[in-house]
Parts: structure tokens; sequence; C-alpha cells
């Protein structure tokens, strides 16, 4: 809990700016049936970004990262879209959208597990790939859907919640019992922290990298229905443009570190959380939208910063980290004879 | 020194990545040659070198970052900043071009002095900082301003234009000249100086290196300089070739530069690779969009496919030939 600290600190601050700025930020009310409010718009934009960025908490964890899950958000909204547009089921799309996106994960954990490309390489040839995908799917245009079965998925509601929260609380919920509670999370862990030592453990790595790109890519994918369903129509060009820079930050902010090991699923939430809190405070406060990337950036140097303890020593004195107290001259007793 | 025998030739391991890429990329050409009319003249390889000479010169910024094992993501944001700075101060102060370079060139190189301070002194993920470097650097491109500014400075036109004739017909452009002056002055400086000697063995294991008295920490936060170096220079040469300043220039480039450094055959977990082999990362690059260029009819996303399925199987080739030598 310790290691969460920070982020909630930094979450609680930006949250508080935000009330300085609007004093109604922190109200929520219920509107035909609906949950209304800054903090509700907050989890239903902030969606997406937290399911992408608990697949790439995995992915990280194994000491990988995943380029491509833009591209995957884009090609998944589009295949849905166009199944839909050709008269096809709900299910039928989103089913349809979904097993893509496995199999493209599927494909970025053979070429990182099996054929031993470099994790950056592989995804990056999907990122690139994927976006021509997209488009030829949507052959190059923006297709528009109007299904109001479809429009649940990000913009719909149920028993007042948005349905997009719904969905993440699920994941988040899913994916906890299966880390924690069985020993998935620990082997996820093992691998990523010493790949080797896992190996002579015993541990079949490759079938952990597998699964963990396929994870992601599924997350990709349902993020990407709930981007596309939101606005109702898919865009290959631009759905998930730049997402993984973000959801890898909100990995990184959470405390999982890049080199693989230990992961913390609830950290990554709060950074997402609180990139997105960023972003919406950055509109409401009226600063102009170009300086979003400078307040981004500082934000997350800000955040960094404080997490690294060699800052904290240098910037806050060592807390009992002072120099170590000379020892006590010990009795000497004497052995020999 | 294990060495791989080849016929009677006896090439050492170390040198098999960088020979691999090599002769994939003659394979490439050959390829090329023999489907394209107009492909095979050594006009269209000299084009890939004028096309990207500012990739090339990021790409040997990156190389030294990559050598130490951390990654620079700034570099594209750096070469935009660099190009909005030069196109504002020429357009409206009307500063002078022998100001404006050096000044550009100083502000890349402080702001990696800065990011590589920060990942040695607070121990934090290269990968971080330098992203927050990109977010850094791409928002000052914004507040300078969002639209593109022409460069219209005699000067900067000047070494757009100019065409400097080779032997048979054959010509490259003052770009080239820098990017190849860079390229030669940094293989000198990594293989030939105690600088190179400590940069490779930080990225081997840092922990040896800093037990073996290098200094480390200097290595560290001067190859971070180096790289915010040419990207400046890199912004530089961009600005020569589009004749503007933008803040959407660049957007990607990072990416192009890392791609480059690992065709080459340079680990990204530091500490082995070779120079030649970013330069012949990048004439993959290039010549990859040549070949589409050349190809003619293939619609744009056709060619983001093609420009993946192609790097796949470069990659996938390089790392079967090359695993032989692993085991």
């Amino acid at each position: 809990m310790r290691r969460l600290l920070w982020p909630l600190v930094v979450l609680a601050l930006l949250l508080a700016l935000n009330v300085f700025f609007t004093p109604s930020f922190f109200s929520i009310e219920v509107k035909d049936g609906h949950l209304y409010g800054s903090l509700i718009d907050i989890l239903r934009f902030g969606a997406p970004l937290i399911l992408v960025s608990l697949g790439m908490t995995l992915v990280i964890a194994t000491g990988g990262i995943d380029l491509s899950v833009g591209s995957v958000v884009a090609i998944s909204g589009a295949l849905a879209c166009l199944q839909i547009s050709q008269d096809a089921s709900v299910f039928t799309a989103v089913a349809l959208a979904l097993a893509l996106c496995l199999v493209l994960g599927l494909w970025n954990g053979f070429l990182v597990a099996v054929v031993g490309i470099q994790p950056i390489i592989a995804t990056l040839i999907l990122m690139v790939a994927g976006r021509g995908l997209a488009q030829l799917i949507t052959d190059g245009q923006i297709i528009t859907v109007n299904s109001p079965a479809y429009k649940v998925i990000g913009g719909g509601y149920w028993l007042t919640v948005p349905f997009g929260i719904l969905i993440v609380i699920a994941v988040f919920a899913i994916t906890t019992f299966l880390t924690r509670r069985l020993a998935l999370g620990m082997l996820i862990e093992s691998v990523g922290g010493n790949a080797e030592a896992s190996r002579l453990a015993g541990i079949r790595a490759r079938g952990i990298i597998i699964m963990v790109y396929a994870f992601v890519a599924l997350c990709a994918g349902v993020a990407g229905l709930m981007i596309s369903s939101n606005v109702s129509s898919a865009d290959g060009n631009n759905a998930g443009l730049w997402i993984e820079l973000d959801a890898i930050l909100a990995v990184v902010i959470g405390g999982t570190s890049l080199a693989g090991g230990r992961f913390s699923l609830g950290g990554t939430v709060l950074g997402a959380l609180i990139i997105q809190t960023l972003t919406t405070t950055i509109y409401s406060i009226g600063v102009p939208p170009e300086t979003t990337l400078l307040f981004k950036a500082l934000v997350v140097t800000a955040v960094c910063l404080i997490q690294s303890p060699s800052f904290r020593a240098k910037v806050f004195g060592g807390r009992g980290r002072s120099a170590p107290p000379s020892p006590a001259p010990e009795e000497k007793v004497r052995v020999t004879a | 020194m294990t060495t791989l025998t080849l016929g009677r030739a006896s090439v050492p391991a170390k040198y098999l990545p960088v020979l691999v890429t090599g002769c994939l990329l003659a394979a490439m050409f050959v390829a090329g040659g023999i489907r394209y009319e107009g492909f095979a003249s050594g006009q269209v390889l000299l084009n890939v070198f004028i096309d990207n000479a500012f990739l090339l010169v990021v790409a040997v910024g990156m190389t030294f970052v990559i050598l130490t094992g951390g990654i620079d993501l700034s570099v594209g944001s750096v070469v935009a900043l660099s190009t909005m700075i030069s196109a504002s101060l020429m357009a409206g102060p009307g500063w002078p071009p022998y100001l404006v370079v050096p000044l550009v060139l100083l502000i890349g190189s402080g702001l990696g002095l800065v990011m590589g301070y920060i990942v040695h002194a607070f121990d934090i993920q290269p990968f971080i900082v330098t992203l927050a470097g990109m977010f850094l650097a791409r928002g000052l491109c914004y507040t300078i301003g969002t639209d593109s500014i022409p460069i219209e400075d005699a000067t900067f036109t000047a070494f757009a234009q100019t065409r400097i004739d080779l032997f048979a017909d054959l010509w490259i452009s003052p770009s080239v000249i820098i990017a190849v002056v860079v390229v030669i002055v940094a293989t000198y400086v990594l293989h030939y100086t105690r600088f190179g000697r400590s940069v490779y063995a930080t990225g081997g294991s840092e922990q040896s290196a800093l037990l073996m008295g290098l200094p480390v920490a200097r290595t560290k936060i001067t190859v971070y300089t180096i790289s915010g170096f040419c990207s400046a220079l890199g912004g530089v040469l961009l600005s020569f070739y589009m004749l503007s300043g933008y803040g959407l220039h660049a957007v990607g480039m990072e990416l192009d530069a890392i791609a480059a450094v690992v065709i080459g055959g340079t680990l990204l977990t530091g500490g082995s690779g070779f120079l030649l082999g970013t330069v012949l990362g990048v004439l993959v690059l290039g010549l990859i969009q040549t070949i589409i260029s050349f190809e003619g009819t293939l619609s744009s996303w056709w060619t983001k496919i093609f420009i993946g399925m192609l790097l796949f199987v470069f990659i996938l080739l390089q790392r079967l030939f090359s695993a032989r030598t692993r085991r």
C-alpha cells in the first residue's frame, strides 16, 4: 500500500486543483436514471485507458512492452463497425473483433517468445502494419453505424452507472483474481524478474509471455470497442493514437518497473486516473490546449522524481538515513589461551 | 574469440549481425533492381542518403544512448523543436543563421544534458525521463506556434537546393556531407577513444564498469547530451529539407531511429553494436520507402502494411542468421 502513496497524493492534488477552479467539481447527480458529474466523466473517458493499461501492466511485468495497442484499438473498432454496417448482430461483431485482437496478441507473443525478437521491435511491426490493417478494413473511410445496442458498450448505462466503468471494474476484478489468488501473478513476476532463474525453476516462460501479449491485445480490443461505440463510428487513423504511451506512463506512475518483475494493478489504475484527471484539469482550468503536453511533462516528471528514493533522499534529507552512527567500541573477549 | 567459419574465411562472431544486415540490404537492392525499371542505379541509393540524412544523424545519437543500455524517446520532438526555433527566430526577429544554428544545437544538447542528469542522479528509467522530455519538447513547439512557419533565409535555401555533383551524373546534397562527417566522427569516438570504450562497458554491465573505475556517471550523462546534440543537428538538416518549422514535424521519428539502430544489430540491452550497423539500418528503412514509391500503386494503408511486412521479414531473417552463433 505504501507504493501507492505518492500516486494517491498526486491524484488528490489534481482533484483539489479542480475543485479550486470549479467548486461544483465533486457533485454527482442522477438525471434520467444516469449518473452525471465531472468525476463520472473522468471515469468514463478514462475507461479505455485503464483497460489498456491493465493489460500493459502484465506485459511490462514480464519485462516486455507493447507498442501496438493503439493499432489494435483501431482495428477492433473498425472490424466491429464494419460488421454492424453490414447488418451483422452486435454480438457477432463484438465476438469477431475480439477474436481478431486475440489472434494479433498471439502473433505478438509468438514473435517475442518463440522467435525471440525484442518486444519493442516485435510490437513496432504490428504498430505500423496494424494502422494500415485498420484502414484496410474501413477502406480508408470513417464508418458510422446506427446501432443502439452497440452504443451501450461505450456510451450506455446500466443501473445508472456508465457501462464502460462496469466493464473496467469487471476486468480489474477478474485480472486481480487471476493474478493474486492464483499463482499466475507470481509466475509473471518471476519471468520478468529473472527469466533465467525462472527457466531453471521449471517455469514455462513461453506460455506465460504469449498469454500476457494475448491478454493486452484483448484489453485493447475491448477498449477499441468502447471508444468506437462512444462515437458510433470507427476511424482507422485516429482511434487510439498514442494510447500506448499513456498506458506505459500509467503503468510506471503506478509503481511497476519497466525492467519487469513486481507489478501493481491498483497502482496502474491510479496512474491511468492521474493521466485522465490531468487532461480534464487542463481543459477545465482553461489552459490553452497547446500547453497540454507541457503540463503532462511536468506532472510525469514530478511523480517519477517523487517516487525515486534517491531524489527523496537528496531533496528531503535522509530521514534517519544520515551517516550511520559510529559503532560503539566492541568489548573484545579474549579467546586465545 | 569465437569465430564463424564460412568456407575459408573466418568472421569474428561479433561482426555477424552487421554482416547479415549488409547482405540482406544488398539482397533487397538486387530484388528491387530486378522488379522495377530504373531501380538499379547509383542515384537511387544516393537518394536514400539525401532523403534520410537527418534520420542518419539522429540515429547516430540514438546509437550512443542504446549502447549504454538506455533509450531516448525525445529525439523526434527535439528535431521538431529545432525546426520551430530556427524558423521562428529567422522569420520574426530576423536572426541570422550563424546565430540561430549554434543556439539550436546548444538547446538540444542542454535538454539532453538535463535528461541524462535526471536519469543518472535519480536512477529513473530512461524510457520515462525521455518520454517526459518528448512531451516537453513537443509542448514547447506548440507553445511557440501551432502553424507551419516557412523558412526563407538565403543560406538555408542554398543548403536545401544545392546539388553537389559527383562522378558519372550522380549528385548529393550538402546535408549528406554533414551526415557523413557526423558518422565518421562518431565512429572515431566510439571505437578509438576511451570514452567510446566506457560507453560499451557501461552498456555491457554498469556495475562492472563502476567497479573497474570507469567514469560511468560522466559517460551516461554525455551520451544523452550527444543524443540531444544529434537530434538538434538532425533538426537543422530537416529544416534544410523541409524549409519550414512545424510542430508536427518528425512525429514518430524516434521509433524510426530506434528501428534503424536495432536493425543494424545493436542490442537494446546495450553493450554490443556498431555504428556501421546503424548506417545500414537507416539505409534499410530508406530503401523500403524507395521500394514502395517505385511500386507506385499502393494506397497509404497498404504502404503501412508493406513497411510492417518488410520490417518483419528483415528482423526474422536477421534473427535466424545470427541465432546460430548465439548458442
